[in-house]
Parts: structure tokens; sequence; C-alpha cells
């Protein structure tokens, strides 16, 4: 089983490498297939679960439901629900995915709060640290979230943690009019409902908009809405929610929309012929295009949707190949990432070209 | 030391000769921050209206190879924008433009000189911008993204860079760079989780996004008092562990409880050994279920008083007597050094202990007052004489090593600045502080932007090492470089 410092040799002495966990989204952004893997699922170990500070210290090979089992012991979970659960600590930090749960608790940037990096000079370096408030250092953990590994393997992050709730329940309203849909979702993000999520989804012309409460009162607080059906055993329409980020065979673009805009998102997604969900509060939302649909239609949602980023995230292999999967243009903010690439892996040997503008 | 003289008329000439201060006696204003053991007159002071004036001081200040030191409201407690003696301090107070409030999508848009208070206030009273630092009446927000703030009520809502979704920074060499927008879960580097708490070293901000939140639909605020903080540590260990996240919990010892309460009228007996102020807030079903079941657990865990603040008066002075602690402390003593360290939650109890008797060790008086809920201590080191300040300093030093043993960091939202940066190097490793570097060396490859702050010694950046190298799928014309 390899170490950080043992990973961070190979980095120094080898050459590039594509860093590999579970696999789960191994091909998302520019192709690195060809590139040697540097496998880190040895890192493997839960350190710890300080459960009366609400905070772990997770290896980044473990799998991600492996490390809720272990929280859940306590009552307590690690507030993200991406749609893979076999998906690795480490993986689900580096692509900065999310699940329902990003409408209450935030992004992996939000809940990581200490990062180990192997990096390219040979080096480990620790940023942040294992307690929830923190300004001392740069925040090395937050450039790590959502960097695809392009800056330095992840070794190790220390997490914050939260109750899992006893008991939830959903509010459901169905509608099959864009505006209707949106109008309802606004309203109840713009109320202080403290939902745990608040997603919508939208498939053949119909949708609704779902509210997840959680707690000892879960139930009570779904019925207070009015016009809601409510479902007590919900964990199957979220199951739902999650899976619609998802496709093995056709193309899935995230959207990152604003809630205002989403019967406008809606609309283009009808046109051409996509599934919908996404988070009602948050705006970001996954089109699932039909079958066959290609990379001209990528570039219609893109410029129809602009300047809202759309990302391609999975997709047929001979689709990928033939666009960008980022779609982040030119300009000083690009320019600033790839200065910030230039001095954490001058040569290129972590993950080269996968990310943004060939970062 | 100063700066050039030509470097002087070209600010004149961008800000025009009212906005550019070079008299000793102006420039004494801005010699310190909210700091006051240390300061240093700077070269020359000035202030641009808006962005457009900003970039190009800033572009003025990289040709002429000079120093910068961006200041908000100046009331920052780690020395943060302490000025550099040969350089000058932009000073944002003039950038104070609400730009946009997008209630729709919840965000608004602020320049830096807006004060914490004011971007609430924009947004009301429907919703509110939740980091709540206790000078958020003159704390600017230009501030706040420097420091990344907390505030009592972080501990459910989050922090500064929480809420920051859009920014626009000024680069040392004066290039202007929109990061982010409106949107959150944009594609690229977390740009903004860097810029965000770095301190005025990378860049400095003319515009900012923020996410606001709905208000709650229901406040309840108690004050527990307590026979000992160790007792009202349990309380808080048991509130915890039920699960539940308060809006806040906030501790105050004898010692600052002598301090607050003749000014706040919080009613809180002068000899309690320490109080314990509960805030919860949420929906008006979860509210009334939870806020039984702290009570229950101050009672359990030896409380003398649970008193609900019957109305927003009340509530107004329990939080005055919190908000007040730092400022009354003249009651007690002439001076003292407030501390900023973080503990795990569940060393409290052994850590008060150990400031206890580092304060007996010392012979000072040590008052505490703390964000129980995140491990957030605030001790006030109290003396009177110039001469005890040595050892007040030195005893400060030993609380944040005890914190630092205990797993902690030696600060969680006053910042590093120029007063912490000795203790970097007890918190973080060599390379941690090379990958620091390595990011500082990305946004500011010349050291113009707040040099001596952060980084505990001087750093020089090197040339970016290695050669470009075309991604294959460049090379076969499928992905282009932007």
């Amino acid at each position: 089983m390899p170490s950080a410092s043992e990973l961070a040799e190979r980095l120094r002495d080898g050459g590039p490498v594509r860093i590999a966990g579970a696999g789960t989204k191994a091909a998302w952004g520019h192709p690195v297939q060809d590139l040697e893997p540097l496998d880190v699922t040895g890192l493997d170990r839960l350190v710890s679960h300080d459960a009366g500070d609400f905070t772990a210290v997770v290896q980044a090979g473990v799998p991600l439901e492996a490390a809720q089992a272990t929280f859940a012991e306590a009552g307590q979970m690690l507030a993200l629900d991406p749609p893979d659960g076999g998906a690795t600590l480490g993986g689900v930090v580096a692509s900065a995915d999310s699940g329902p749960l990003r409408h209450r608790y935030g992004a992996p940037r939000d809940l990581v709060i200490g990062v180990t990096l192997a990096l390219a000079d040979g080096s480990v370096a620790r940023g942040g640290g294992r307690v929830i408030k923190n300004v001392a250092g740069y925040d090395l953990p937050k450039l790590s979230a959502g960097s695809f590994g392009t800056l330095g393997v992840i070794c190790e992050v220390c997490l914050r943690l939260h109750p899992k709730p006893e008991r939830t329940a959903t509010a459901s309203f169905r509608h099959d009019d864009p505006q209707a849909l949106q109008a309802r979702a606004l309203e109840l993000a713009h109320r202080p409902l403290e939902a745990e999520a608040l997603d919508f989804r939208w498939d053949a012309g119909g949708g609704g908009v779902l509210a997840r409460f959680g707690g000892t009162v879960a139930g009570e607080r779904a019925r207070a809405l009015a016009d809601a059906e409510v479902v007590d055993d919900d964990d199957e329409l979220w199951a739902a929610q999650r899976a619609g980020q998802r496709s093995p065979d056709r193309v899935v673009l995230r959207v990152a929309a604003l809630p205002s805009e989403l019967a406008r998102v809606l609309a283009v997604a009808g046109d051409a012929g996509a599934s919908v969900v996404g988070r009602a509060g948050v705006g970001t939302t996954w089109l699932t295009l039909p079958d066959g649909a290609g990379a001209e239609v990528v570039a219609d949602v893109r410029a129809r949707l602009a300047p809202h980023p759309v990302v391609v995230g999975d997709a047929p292999a001979g689709v990928r190949g033939k666009l960008d999967p980022w779609g982040v243009p030119a300009g000083p903010e690009l320019d600033l990432m790839r200065a910030v690439k230039a001095r954490f892996d001058p040569q290129r040997k972590c993950n080269p070209g996968l990310f943004v503008g060939g970062i | 030391m100063g700066v050039p003289v030509s470097l002087v008329s070209t600010l004149r000439e961008i800000c025009g000769e009212p906005h550019v201060v070079t008299q000793a006696h102006q420039l004494k204003t801005y010699e310190s921050d909210g700091l006051l053991q240390f300061a240093v007159t700077p070269g020359a002071v000035v202030l641009p209206a808006d962005a457009a004036e900003t970039a190009r001081v800033v572009r003025a200040c990289f040709e002429a190879g000079v120093p910068w030191v961006a200041r908000g409201a100046g009331s920052g407690l780690s020395g943060g924008a302490l000025p550099v003696s040969d350089g000058i301090v932009i000073a944002l107070s003039r950038l104070r433009r609400v730009v946009e409030v997008d209630l729709d999508n919840q965000r608004v848009v602020v320049e830096p000189g807006v004060t914490n208070n004011e971007v609430s206030a924009a947004v009301g009273p429907t919703h509110f911008y939740p980091p709540d630092p206790s000078s958020q009446v003159v704390c600017t927000i230009g501030g706040n993204i420097a420091e990344n703030s907390g505030g009592a009520h972080c501990l459910k809502y989050g922090f500064t860079t929480n809420y920051v979704t859009g920014l626009e920074a000024i680069l040392t060499d004066g290039t202007v760079v929109q990061v982010g927008g409106p949107q959150s879960d944009r594609p690229g580097l977390d740009l903004l989780g860097a810029l965000v708490g770095s301190e005025g070293t990378l860049a400095v901000v003319t515009r900012i996004t923020l996410r606001v939140s709905p208000v709650p639909e229901a406040i309840r605020t108690l004050l527990a008092l307590f026979d000992s903080p160790q007792q009202a540590g349990e309380a808080v260990s048991a509130i915890t562990q039920a699960g539940v996240i308060p809006a806040a919990i906030e501790m105050m010892d004898n010692l600052t409880i002598q301090a607050a309460e003749p000014m706040s009228h919080a009613g809180i007996p002068l000899e309690t050994g320490a109080a314990l102020l509960v805030e919860l807030d949420g929906s008006e079903h979860e509210c009334e279920a939870r806020f039984d079941e702290v009570v229950r657990f101050c009672e359990d865990n030896g409380a003398t008083d649970v008193r609900v603040a019957a109305d927003e008066a009340e509530r107004g002075r329990f939080w005055k007597c919190r908000k007040a602690a730092f400022a009354s402390m003249g009651r007690l003593a002439h001076a003292y050094l407030v501390q900023d360290g973080v503990i795990p939650r569940t060393k409290l109890p052994e850590v008060l202990d150990r400031i206890d008797a580092l304060g007996q060790e010392y012979d000072l008086r040590v008052a505490n007052v703390f964000h129980a809920g995140d491990g957030n201590l605030h001790p006030l080191v109290c003396y009177d004489q110039p001469a005890d300040y040595e050892r007040a300093a030195e005893l400060s030093a030993a609380i944040l090593d005890v914190c630092l043993d205990a797993g902690g960091s030696i600060t969680g939202e006053h910042g590093v600045g120029h007063d912490k940066k000795k203790h970097m190097a007890k918190q973080f490793d060599e390379p941690d502080l090379a990958a620091f570097q390595k990011l500082r060396c990305a946004f500011d490859p010349h050291g113009l932007a707040n040099p001596g702050k952060v980084m505990p010694t001087p750093r020089l950046c090197g040339e970016v090492p290695g050669v470009y190298r075309p991604h294959p799928l460049e090379e076969a014309g499928v992905a282009e470089r932007f």
C-alpha cells in the first residue's frame, strides 16, 4: 500500500500519471486514458471518526458508502450524496461531485476542512486542519476540491460531519407547466423551510418539485405545505434524483444555472428531448440527452444557455472525443487557473490535459 | 522609507489630489488596524473612487515596484492591514455601493467598502447575510473576504467563504479578473476558495457577489447560568451530541460577565461562574421541538437558572452582553490581548483548565469568551502596566500552544496577519508552507500584495520551471488552448 510520501516520490521521479480511484468518473474531462494509472485505492483507511467533534479523517481511497456506514453508527453523516456510492472519497472531493444534499449542506468544498496532498515536487503538503473553524494559511482544502487531481494527489481529507436525521419525509408537487414549476421552486426556495433537499425533475412534458425534510418532526413539516403530496418512505424518490445525474450510454450535461432561469433551462431541455433533474434552490441542473444526441446538440444547448457554464459528465466515447467537456472560455480567469497549475505541477505530471483549458 | 515621488504624482493623476494622503499627521490614521500594538507609517495612502481607479493604482504600483496593503474599515484584529513603510495603503472606503440586489436568486452584488450590516439591510427584511462578525456595524465586506470572517452564527450557517459566489479581483499587475459569478458549481479550479481568507496577499477585490438566506421563521434565545465553565461545557456537549445544531452557542466566564454585565444589563448576577447564550432558529416546528430539549440539557448539566428571552428587546440585551465583551474589558484592566485559538470542541474542559493554570503561572487574569459550539476561543489576557505587556504576550502565545497541542488552530476568524505569522511554523510544516507559497506566487510573483503577512519568513518566487507541452488532443485539433 503506497503512503502519501511514496506517491509524492513517484510523481517526482516518474512521468505523467492519471490518478485512479474507483473509476466511476474515469472518463470525465479530456481523455487521459493513455497515461500510466496511479492507483490510490490502497489508501483505504478511515483514520479517525471523532464523533464528539463531528469530524473524521479519511484516506482518499475509502469508498464513500463505507465511510457513511461508519458515520451512521454514531447517528452522523457526511452530507454528500452523489450518485456513485462506490466512488472513493478522494474522487468525490476531486470532482466536486454532490447530490440532493447540496441544497442545505453545500458542495465538497464546504465540507472538507483539511487535506493532505502528494505534490509533483515530491513533497507532502497539508492545508486546513481538523477543526471546522480555521483561517490559518491558504485554503488548500478548497483549492483541492474540484481540482480533478490536477494540482496533486489528494491522499487524505478531514471532513465536517452532520447529524443524520432520524426521519425524513418529502413534500412533492407535480407540474406540467415549466413556468408553474419554476414559480413553485422559487417560492419554496425563499421560505425558511430548512429543507434537507429541494429538487425538481422534468421528463417528456411533465415534472415536479420535491422538498425533503429531516428531523423528529419531518412529516409534520412536509404536511404543513399546502397542496403537497407527502411521501414518508421517500428513499426511492431521491435515489431517482441522484440517478438522473448519470447515464451509462447517453450524454449528461451539468448546467450551472440560476434558480430564476429553471423554466428557460426546461424549455431548452424540452427542445433537445432531454430529461432533467436539478437542485431547485441552487440552480445546478443535469440534462440527459436522448439516445443518439451528440456534439451538435451539446453545442446548441451551450449556445442557448450561455453564459451559464455547461459541462459534459457521462458521455459515449464516440461523442466525448468530439467536444470540449468543460467549455470554459479563454480569459484572465482561465489564465489564473493555469498559473496555479504551473506553480503546483510545472512539469504536468498530475492528470495533464484532463481539466479546463487543458490544465 | 516612503515611496517614489513620481508614483505619488501618478496616484494624484489617477484619483485626484484630495484622495492621495501624504501628510505625516494624516498618515497616522492608517498606521494601525484594530490591533493597536503594531504601527507602521505608510509612504502614502490612496483612496480610489471605483474599480477602474483601483486597477490603475495597482498597475502604477506594479510599474514602480512598490508594495501595497488594501484596507477596509481597519477593524481587523491580526494586523492584517498593517502598512509597509516603503509601500502605499489602498483604502477602499469610497467603494461602497450596493450594485445589485437579485432576491429571485438570493444574490447581492456589493463593493468592498460596504459594511457587513449594510448587506443584510440591502436584502431585508425577507433575507439576511449570515456571517456576522461582532464588528459587523463597522467592518466591511472587503475585509470579511480577506479574513474569511466568521461570527457567532457560523456554526450553523458557515463562514464568509461559504457565501461568496463571485469576485472581481485585481491582480498585482493590474489585470482585472472576474472570478466565479452568480452561479454555483462553476467548472474550474476553486479560485474563490483561494482568494477568500487570503488576507489581501493575492489580489484586491473590487466587487463581490454574495449568496443570502431567507430570514428564519422563528428564533428562540436563552441564557443559561452555571457555577463553572466546565459545567457549561458539558451542557454544550450534550446539546451537540443530541444532533442539535443551534444557530449560536456562546460562552462567557465569570471575568467576562463582570466586565460586560454592567454595560449590557442582561441580568446576569456578577458572581455567576459561566453563562451560556444559546440561540435556535429555523422553522416554527423544529425550533419548538428542539428548544425544550436544549433547556433540559442545560438543567441536567447543573444550570442554576435558564432564562428564555421573552421578546426582541431581551434577546438584544443577551446579545449585547456577548458582543460587548471585548469593548467592556476596560472595566477590569487597562489593556488586554485577545487571542483567537481553535480547539476540537470536545477538548474544551481540559483546555480551560490549562488556560487557568497558565494564568496563575504568569500571574495575569484571563477572561474567556468564546464560540463554544465550534471550539473558537477568545481568551482575553488582561494586564495593567505597560511593563506587563511582554509577559501578557508570552502567556497569550502559550495559550496558542495549548490549542495546537489539542489538535486545533492558531486562528479561527481573526486571521494570521502580522500578529500570528510567527506561530505559523508551529501549526504547519515546511512542505505545507512551501505549498502556500506556490499559491501566492501564482497570483503575485513579485510579492507586492500585503507583503510580510501570513508567512512566517519572507520568501521570494522563482520563475516557473518546466516548459509547456501541448495536450495530444490539441495537437489533433480536437481541443484548443483558449
